[in-house]
């Protein structure tokens, strides 16, 4: 069916992951000075003012505290200072890792409150990009104190958020990530704002900013025509004689937004000699939950996870989005401790593989369709700082016969879009996906490949601020296009 | 911050947004790379030279003290404010003023990192030959301020040997420009000596020009494994005496290797008792590599295990990697450890390491040994648990001896990290009471009110029995 008004953006998505476009373009701006930096600490002052009122509770409490042998593996070299985004944007200590892992210690030793302004500032702030743990030489394992420091801070200070905020929170994290059939209406519902024209109307009628849910709107991905919906589907591999049975994850975002990825996922994975199942009972991986703090919830959802794919024959659980198969991979580590999941949880997680890094393992089939392109992959931070991948979707892409890739500047560097960071700190996303989007486009790319929808949006989304219009891209999705012009 | 008048005045000076006074600011700014911590009465990051002089003079009506502090990477403390200090942080003074390649110059602001110089040359074909382990962490204030050393100092010599200008803020806001753009320059006394090494007591470097050479065209590494660390130590004689200069020559004894090894498998041979590595630059390859054959032949002949030529750039850079991932891969072994940093004369290498060897066995203390063999700048690092007071009192008096053993063998209590907190009790130890006097009666001609980076390297009464960690 379609609708008497083309939606605004329709232009974007016209097939692949997202395209974008300049129409809607704005122009781009220059880079931030350090005077504008005023505004993001007055702010904070504020923001210090309304939880001063509070009774300061120092130390952590109860389950779920940062780890003291991880944080005082710190020895405070500072290496990790020019691999952090907000540090390099700020340049100031208490954004840079050597600073929060100080303040994590300070309150682990009872000498800073956990709701103290700036500790809690900080600890959002950090984008979990984790680019500060890939280069520690003292292996501070930094994502093992962040997630249950923001645990601690949503205990403590989560009920006193704004209540418009707790609102948006509890929907996001309680009703759409909670389970897939949810997430599948609303991004019905979403589809069809998007494309019948009404998006156009709200956005011009500015009703959303007026209440303050212009950030949320714009950050929506545009959502698929149809979806990938897991029901147990099998689909058999091209070879007689399979090299294996991978099962897998479709994702909660990649699923409603990205569903050519995850079916480009299966019919790649059935060229390189895979048989390939989709288990229904799968959920959102927990990722979302884990990183705004809800250690308890993502538990939960792992375990609805676990339950979908243990019970299954696969060698492997494969997964296309790099921020979900970092969360996978840490199941065993968010049960330790419990009896009854540590080793559910252990065995699951030794059974994740990223795409990318599973078809660079077992070889794909060479007969690929010439792409005289430049192609800039774009690492994502979950990608090559949490799992520590970075060649295996490289030599991939290389294997596309005309394929030039080229690299870019701070290419470990994270885009700015960091789960729901978009939302939480939509200044410094901005100013991160403007630093993206220039070492990008200094490459002058054709296609910009990358591993995770969260990256694709931010990317995207960057492109039309600055008003060009280069193709993003799921590494499969471009060898599945090769795959298919080959015949 | 007690006083608002005057954090309003500090945000009048610097603007509000590079005024931070909130309790977690003031922890994250207490600092360096030592385990020093103290915190500051507020921290300031200036963005000109105008407004660092202004910090200095708002100072210096205040009786306020200052610590300037760049990367905060420093391993004497100097960057730690001691209690009531303003933090005057640097790094967003990061501007790379001028690269000129008819002058063969870089004139950088303070806050500029070390790597970032580096690269910015070298896209141009110079050579920025200081290199510290923390060339990614230390920017180039911290670096002339501590007159940083690296692994190329053998062949290149240390920060100070680059620096040929300085702007400084005295303490009381005056601006001191000394030095020029020429290679010679002897009118006046040598002020930016003076400067250089200075650790923040003297003012605040605000601008530097620095020398910068033609980019060698090939570097090339060699390794060479020794199962008694005195082979090595001999080994390096015997190049020094061959008439060759490697870049650098660097040493890990095997202790130090094995934590570098567990923590990233580099492939270091850790059944070794000591590896030497070895770096020759130069513009024709073939020379290059008969040099660093030259140097292999002369480690076997001096009985080394086995030696390795790195095949490629990538190799060569593993093997430095691994050597830059020392010093906070010991920090695997034992939750803590004090890093020294003595100096001694080429010739004494084997009496220093033999030294440090019969301390730690004396003490039963963990102490790998590991640093600039071509130049006999050794950092044994004693391996600790601060939390044990037992123990910290065994690293006390075994870090005193390591100090004694080098000056008593005409060595230095710091080659490269300064004597910032870690070491002063020992200054006189190794300066005497003449040297002391001048640099005090230096330090209160430049310095009247003693407001800049107070308590840094000048001793406490009570001499080394005075020595706290
Ligand atoms: C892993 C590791 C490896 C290291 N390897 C080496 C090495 O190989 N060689 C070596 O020499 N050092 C080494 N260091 C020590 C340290 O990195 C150096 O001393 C470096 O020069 C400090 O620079 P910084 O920018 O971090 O300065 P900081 O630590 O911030 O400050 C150091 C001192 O300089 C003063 N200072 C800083 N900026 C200014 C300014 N603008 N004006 C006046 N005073 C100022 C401070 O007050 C302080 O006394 C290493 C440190 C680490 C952690
Ligand atoms: S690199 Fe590791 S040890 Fe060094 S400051 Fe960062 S977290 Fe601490
Ligand atoms: S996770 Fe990323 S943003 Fe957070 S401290 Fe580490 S490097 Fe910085």
């Amino acid at each position: 069916m379609r609708f008497a008004f083309e939606p605004e953006c329709a232009d974007h998505r016209s097939e692949g992951f997202i395209e974008a476009s300049s129409p809607c373009g704005r122009s781009g701006r220059p880079p931030p000075t350090f005077r504008e930096l005023k505004g993001w600490t007055l702010r904070r002052a504020e923001r210090r003012e309304a939880m001063l009122t509070d009774a300061e509770l120092k130390g952590f409490t109860g389950a779920d505290i940062p780890p003291e042998d991880v944080y005082n593996r710190c020895v405070r070299c500072g290496l990790c200072l020019p691999t952090c985004p907000t540090y390099l944007e700020t340049l100031v200590e208490t954004s840079s890792p050597r600073g929060r892992i100080a303040l994590i210690k300070a309150v682990g030793e009872g000498r800073l409150a956990a709701n103290s302004p700036g500790f809690v500032h900080q600890m959002h702030e950090c984008l979990d990009c984790r680019a500060c743990e890939a280069v520690c030489p003292s292996g501070v394992m930094y994502g093992q104190i962040l997630e249950p420091a923001r645990t601690q801070i949503e205990r403590t200070a989560g009920s006193r958020r704004p209540l418009g905020q707790q609102a948006i929170r509890a929907f996001a994290l309680d009703v759409l990530f909670g389970d897939f059939t949810a997430l599948r209406f609303a991004a019905t519902l979403l589809r069809f704002y998007q494309r019948s024209g009404l998006q156009r109307l709200v956005r011009a009628s500015g009703l959303l900013r007026l209440i303050d849910l212009h950030r949320l709107e714009a950050q929506a991905p545009p959502i698929s025509s149809r979806f990938f919906i897991p029901h147990n589907q099998r689909r058999r591999a091209a070879a007689p004689q399979p090299k294996a049975t991978a099962f897998v994850h479709a994702g909660c975002v990649m699923h409603v937004a990205f569903a050519d990825v995850d079916e480009a996922t299966v019919r790649v994975l059935n060229r390189a000699g895979c048989d390939v199942v989709v288990p229904e009972g799968q959920g959102c991986c927990g990722a979302i939950s884990i990183h705004a703090g809800d250690l308890d919830r993502g538990r939960a959802l792992a375990k609805a996870n676990i339950r979908a794919f243990e019970r299954s024959d696969a060698d492997v659980y494969i997964i296309n989005a790099a921020g979900c198969g970092s969360t996978l991979k840490e199941y065993g580590h968010i049960f330790a401790g419990d009896s009854d999941w540590a080793q559910r949880a252990a065995d699951f997680s030794s059974k994740v593989r990223d795409l990318t890094e599973f078809l660079d393992t077992i070889g794909i089939p060479l007969n690929l369709a010439r792409l005289d392109a430049v192609v800039v992959y774009q690492d994502p931070c979950h990608l090559v700082n949490a799992q520590r991948i970075a060649a295996a979707p490289r030599r991939l892409l290389a294997k596309i016969p005309g394929l030039t890739l080229r690299e870019i500047e701070e290419a470990t560097i994270c885009c700015g879009s960091a789960g729901i960071y978009n939302l939480t700190m939509p200044e410094m996303a901005d100013r991160l996906k403007r630093r993206k989007i220039e070492n990008v486009l200094a490459a002058n790319p054709d296609v910009i490949a990358t591993a995770n929808p969260g990256c694709a949006l931010q990317l995207a989304a960057g492109l039309r601020d600055a008003g060009r219009n280069v193709p993003v891209k799921h590494v499969v999705e471009l060898l599945d296009d090769a795959y298919s012009a080959a015949g | 911050m007690h006083n608002t008048r005057l954090v309003e005045e500090l945000k009048e000076i610097a603007g509000a947004a590079n005024v931070l006074t909130a309790d977690e600011d003031l922890l994250a700014y207490g600092f360096d790379g030592t385990w020093y911590e103290s915190k500051p009465l507020a921290v300031v990051l200036p963005l000109t030279t105008a407004e660092v002089s202004a910090l200095h003079k708002l100072a210096t009506r205040e009786r306020m003290a200052i610590t300037p502090r760049a990367m905060g990477s420093g391993l004497s403390g100097g960057a730690v404010p001691l209690e009531g200090s303003l933090v005057l942080g640097v790094m967003r003074m990061n501007r790379i003023l001028e690269i000129s390649e008819a002058d063969g110059v870089a004139v950088v602001q303070p806050g500029v990192v070390n790597a970032d110089l580096q690269r910015a040359v070298e896209a141009r074909g110079l050579f920025y030959p200081p290199d510290p382990a923390s060339l990614k962490q230390s920017a180039i204030g911290g670096n002339v301020a501590e007159n940083a050393g690296g692994a190329r100092c053998l062949k290149y010599g240390v920060t100070g040997d680059y620096v040929m200008a300085l702007e400084v803020v005295l303490p009381n806001g005056d601006v001191l420009r000394t030095g020029g753009r020429t290679l010679k320059n002897v009118t006046g006394y040598n002020l930016r000596a003076l400067f250089t090494g200075s650790e923040g007591t003297l003012g605040t470097i605000t601008e530097i020009t620095l020398r910068l050479l033609p980019k060698p065209k090939f570097v090339r590494t060699a390794t060479a494994a020794f199962d008694s660390i005195e082979r090595a130590a001999q080994t390096v004689s015997a190049v020094m005496a061959s008439g060759l200069l490697p870049t650098s020559i660097e040493l890990l004894d095997r202790i130090t290797m094995r934590c570098v090894e567990d923590n990233i498998a580099a492939g270091l041979p850790v059944d070794a008792d000591a590896l030497l590595l070895f770096a020759v630059d130069g513009n024709q390859e073939a020379i290059v590599a008969g040099e660093l054959e030259a140097i292999a032949s002369l480690a076997r002949e001096h009985g080394a295990t086995s030696t390795c030529v790195a095949a490629s750039e990538a190799e060569s850079e593993a093997l430095w990697s691994a050597r830059r991932a020392i010093s906070p891969s010991l920090a695997r072994v034992r939750p803590h450890k004090l890093g020294e940093d003595v100096a001694v004369p080429r010739s004494q290498i084997v009496a220093m390491i033999r030294a440090v060897r019969e301390i730690a066995a004396r003490y039963g203390l963990t102490m790998p040994i590991f640093g600039h063999a071509g130049d006999g700048n050794l950092h044994p690092n004693i391996l600790c648990d601060r939390r044990d007071p037992e123990e910290m009192a065994r690293v006390k008096l075994a870090a005193r001896e390591i100090f004694e053993a080098a000056i008593a063998l005409g060595g230095t209590l710091s080659g490269e990290h300064g004597i910032g907190l870690l070491k002063k009790q020992f200054l006189e130890l190794d300066l005497g009471p003449e040297a002391i006097a001048i640099m005090h009666k230096l330090k209160d001609a430049i310095d009247p009110l003693g407001i800049m980076n107070p308590g840094k390297i000048f001793p406490n009464p009570g001499g080394p029995d005075a020595f706290r960690l």
